[in-house]
């Protein structure tokens, strides 16, 4: 018996939420609680990395595979990871103690229950991204929305009513078909194990009507253009924290899941339904970069960013190049550490002027240094300055969409100007200029512990930058894998 | 007479009901008495079921006008310990309303009866004696507190309404008696005549009593307000108890003598079943009462129910009979929590009055969470499984619009369920409620919530009991 340390990656957060729901919630309990939801975040992210260190690179099957019965002759419990899966799980932990450290001077009250949210929330991520079931996938897909709701509708502002349901009921409405879709599959095939389905294939006749209902599920969660719109809502109104976790890792459960399950599961229909990802995505990148340029409010305008980044990652999915799909990769994980800081960034100031508008800001730069500079270190990591690790991604993808289709790539290429303009339009308003308000002028820099978490994204943005061969190496002989089995799949048909 | 000790639970409850009716009026003040032994009574039948009957093969008795199987036994032993837990959980309530009199456990025992009978009849009179049984009880429960205009006139409107729909099942029971020259389910079975078009009539009438008991859409309408005007404790039994009964029925009366007409009824189930889950998903976003609201909610759930019996296969039975034990335990936590709702003595059923619940009450509010994510069907809850299990027989059968309206009538229904969530956690706080509640009602609320909570842990169980029931 081998130690299962996936279920183990899964449950420990839990186990740790549970913990902090038996004690006393009280203020002097806050650090305790602290340290306690800290703790268990850390030990998970240590174990992610001890993961990294024992995953096989050479391999492409799925490795620390768990398979056991789960419900007696229709599902099994199952899972496992290869190297596409482990950057995601490792990007989840290490997101996570960070969110945890930053509620710090985010958030007032229920201190606990926030943690408690949080904590199970990363144990339904981490299930996402290991799950080899689509049963087991799609529990964990859906279940994330609950402490996703709670944690928008109790600490968020003052509209997150209105966010926590639209956000809710959007994603809820994408995912049902994707249900409808999983039981039919088992009924086509026999299985819902996502490794037998990629030796048996899934019979060309049905192929498109199910890649359509796992797209409705995954364009909501992406967000792809036109069902974006939840997404700016949610992230304006989620604290700093909720906001950290949603653009850092749930929208990735959505790259993930095209990668894995619509180009995996149907190559056909991914093939056929190419051109209509190919004009949401130039139309998502093109179109909410214009949006971005002209938002007031912070948060929002690094969120339509959020929505035209994914253009991108999407975009190099469906390119089913080598390069592509790993600048894809790449830039999610890009994605996560960037946004999440640029999130953490906005929430800095907020914390101190009560504001997300540009207009509150200005000339900030003689007053809080430190925050300046790295500021402009995420601002430039956005807008994908060589030396960034979001240059990598952004170049691999627009690499392999110059090889499949010239125009689209001309476009994504505008997109990533227009990009430039707002990013560093924004942070020219709120850091450069005139002291606008003299409020201002009483604003304290970083304080440890923003340092530290901003420091902390800040390394793998710069290393990943310069030296992007660990990402690369972990995921290649996956990704070539994955297109193999998409090419041959194309043919056996 | 041979296998009478497969209907001693019957018996044993008929006897009961006298011997407490006779302790009551002679012995001053026992209600209490009558309480506790209404409770050991509907345990001991139970046991009984548990024992004389879960193991036994099908089993005709009376000249086949009553059936034995495990369908029965597993439908009763539900309605023995549902009936139980809400017996025992209501007793402070009416203990508040000054209504705990020795009438309310006889009366709920009565409907038991009523309702065994039913679960096990294999004859049209059969059924009809059974059904009026528990009718006749229910009406009384209904208006239990008398003193109240509403409860008065929800018993009322209760008793009028569901005398019409039982005069059109008479109908329907008549035309098929005349049609095939027989009320026993087998025999009809091997007289039928599928050319024969009064048959088909005859099957819509009784579908349409049958329909009304349950109250699944279109034949809803007298749900709301009698649930709304019945003592809380009564709703509960309401929106729990006569369902299991009433599914059953609805089971063996398509599936025994009517199996050959599929084509004929499976239609009207399926319009039964798309009609419930998306009214009851719509109508219930408005509401503002509580009990109102489950109501519509529970309407919206035998749509589901019924959902599954549409499919016509064994499977899909099964996952009926799962949805409606899930949606028992959901219910029995969701009004152990609307029980709870009493400040200073007086009970309360506003949605508002869940304001702010989870800043006084966190354990409470905690709860109730877990329970309204379950009806909803968000995983990992048990209510998702219920779905679950539901939609994976309606796929089996190829019944791709059935299952795309059911999961979009989630979605819709999830936005009210959302609401009561939005006001406990989102809301400000207001008075804190007692909490002086009775041991068994805090047992009820735990129980039900970590069972639904943790139910995914362990799914095969429930599965593997329910297996057994075959009907074709």
């Amino acid at each position: 018996m081998i130690f299962p340390i996936l279920s183990f990656l899964i449950l420990l957060p839990s186990v740790g939420a549970l913990f902090l729901l038996f004690t006393k919630s009280s203020d002097e309990n806050n650090l305790t609680v602290k340290y306690v939801s800290l703790f268990t975040s850390l030990v998970n992210f240590f174990l992610s990395i001890y993961l990294w260190i024992l995953f096989d690179q050479s391999i492409s099957e799925f490795q620390f595979v768990e398979d056991r019965i789960w419900i007696k002759g229709f599902i099994n419990y199952k899972v496992g990871i290869d190297g596409i899966s482990i950057l995601f799980i490792i990007l989840t932990t290490f997101i996570t103690p960070l969110c945890i450290i930053s509620v710090n001077n985010s958030i007032k009250s229920r201190l606990r229950e926030f943690l408690i949210a949080i904590l199970i929330m990363e144990s339904f991520m981490i299930g996402v991204f290991c799950s080899l079931d689509l049963v087991v996938f799609y529990l964990f897909f859906e279940a994330g929305l609950i402490p996703m709701f709670l944690i928008i509708g109790i600490w968020g502002g003052a509209r997150r009513v209105y966010s926590a349901f639209k956000f809710f009921l959007y994603t809820l409405l994408g995912s049902v078909l994707m249900l409808v879709a999983i039981i039919s599959i088992y009924w086509i095939t026999g299985t819902t194990d996502v490794v037998q389905l990629y030796d048996l294939g899934i019979d060309a006749k049905y192929q498109n009507l199910l890649w359509l209902a796992f797209f409705s599920s995954f364009a909501v969660k992406t967000p792809m253009w036109p069902v974006h719109t939840w997404l700016p809502d949610a992230h304006v109104e989620a604290p700093t924290a909720g906001s950290v976790l949603l653009a850092a890792i749930l929208l990735k459960m959505a790259g993930y899941g095209f990668i894995r399950f619509s180009l995996g599961l149907f190559p056909i229909a991914s093939e056929i339904f190419t051109p209509l990802i190919y004009t949401l995505s130039v139309i998502a990148i093109i179109f909410t970069s214009f949006i971005a340029l002209m938002q007031q409010d912070m948060k929002k305008l690094i969120a339509y960013s959020s929505v035209a980044h994914m253009g991108f990652v999407t975009l190099g999915i469906f390119t089913i190049q080598q390069q592509g799909i790993e600048g894809s990769i790449i830039q999610m994980i890009s994605h996560g550490l960037v946004s999440a800081a640029l999130f953490l960034c906005v929430g800095v100031v907020y914390d101190r002027m009560h504001s997300r508008l540009i207009d509150t800001y200005g000339g900030i730069v003689s007053v809080i240094p430190k925050y300046s500079v790295l500021f402009m270190l995420f601002t430039l990591a956005a807008l994908g300055l060589p030396g960034t690790s979001g240059f990598i991604g952004e170049f691999l993808i627009l690499m392999g969409v110059f090889k499949d289709n010239f125009l689209v790539a001309v476009l994504a290429s505008i997109g990533v100007i227009i990009g430039a303009a707002y990013m560093l339009s924004l942070y020219k308003r709120v850091v450069f200029g005139k002291i606008v308000n003299s409020d201002l002028k009483q604003m304290a820099d970083l304080n440890k512990s923003e340092l530290f978490i901003l420091s902390c994204l800040a390394i793998p943005t710069i290393f990943f930058g310069f030296y992007p061969d660990p990402l690369i190496n972990t995921i290649e002989v996956s990704v070539s894998d994955l297109i193999r089995n998409y090419n041959m799949n194309l043919i056996g048909n | 007479m041979t296998n009478l000790e497969l209907i001693f639970p019957e018996i044993f409850l008929s006897l009961s009901i006298m011997f407490l009716l006779i302790l009551g009026v002679f012995k001053k003040n026992s209600s209490e008495l009558v309480q506790n032994i209404s409770l050991i009574v509907l345990l001991i039948a139970a046991v009984i079921t548990f024992n004389e009957t879960l193991g036994i093969n099908e089993t005709l008795l009376f000249s086949g006008s009553v059936i034995i199987d495990y369908l029965s036994s597993f439908m009763k032993i539900v309605t023995l310990l549902a009936a139980f837990l809400v017996l025992v959980i209501s007793s402070n309530y009416l203990r508040t309303f000054k209504i705990f009199k020795i009438e309310y456990p006889i009366l709920i025992l009565c409907s038991v009866l009523g309702m065994m009978v039913m679960i096990s009849s294999n004859d049209l009179m059969v059924f009809y004696m059974g059904l009026e049984l528990q009718s006749l009880a229910l009406y009384v429960l209904a208006t239990f507190n008398r003193d109240q205009l509403k409860s008065s006139e929800a018993g009322l409107k209760y008793f009028v309404l569901s005398a019409l729909s039982s005069g059109l099942l008479l109908y329907g029971c008549s035309l098929i008696y005349g049609f095939t020259g027989s009320t026993n389910f087998n025999l009809i079975a091997n007289q039928l005549n599928s050319n024969e078009y009064a048959l088909t009539f005859g099957i819509v009438f009784i579908l349409v009593g049958l329909a009304f008991k349950i109250s699944a859409v279109p034949f809803h309408m007298w749900a709301p307000d009698v649930y709304e005007g019945s003592p809380t404790s009564v709703t509960l039994f309401f929106t729990m108890v006569p369902k299991i009964a009433a599914l059953t029925v609805f089971i063996r009366f398509l599936y025994v003598p009517f199996l050959n007409l599929i084509e004929q009824w499976q239609i009207i189930l399926i319009f039964l079943s798309i009609a419930s889950m998306l009214f009851g998903a719509i109508a219930a976003i408005g509401q503002t009462n509580l009990k109102r609201l489950i109501a519509y909610s529970s309407i919206g759930h035998i749509g589901y129910a019924l959902a599954g019996l549409a499919t016509g296969s064994n499977s899909g039975i099964q996952n009926s009979v799962i949805y409606i034990t899930i949606y028992i335990l959901m219910n029995l936590g969701l009004f152990s929590c609307l029980l709870m709702m009493k400040r200073n003595n007086e009970y309360h059923e506003d949605i508002e009055d869940l304001s702010g619940l989870s800043k006084n009450h966190p354990l409470l509010s905690l709860s109730l969470l877990v329970i309204l994510f379950s009806l909803a069907g968000i995983p990992p809850m048990a209510g998702f499984f219920a779905k679950f299990y539901i939609f994976k027989s309606v796929l089996e059968q190829s019944m791709y619009f059935l299952a795309i309206v059911g999961l979009l009538s989630t979605v819709i229904a999830a936005f009210y369920y959302l609401r009561i969530i939005k006001i406990i956690y989102f809301d400000k706080e207001k008075e804190k409620y007692d909490t002086d509640h009775s041991l068994w009602l805090k047992f009820s609320l735990t129980a039900s919530t970590i069972l639904i909570l943790i139910y995914f842990i362990f799914p095969s169980q429930l599965i593997e009991v329910v297996s057994r029931i075959i009907i074709i």
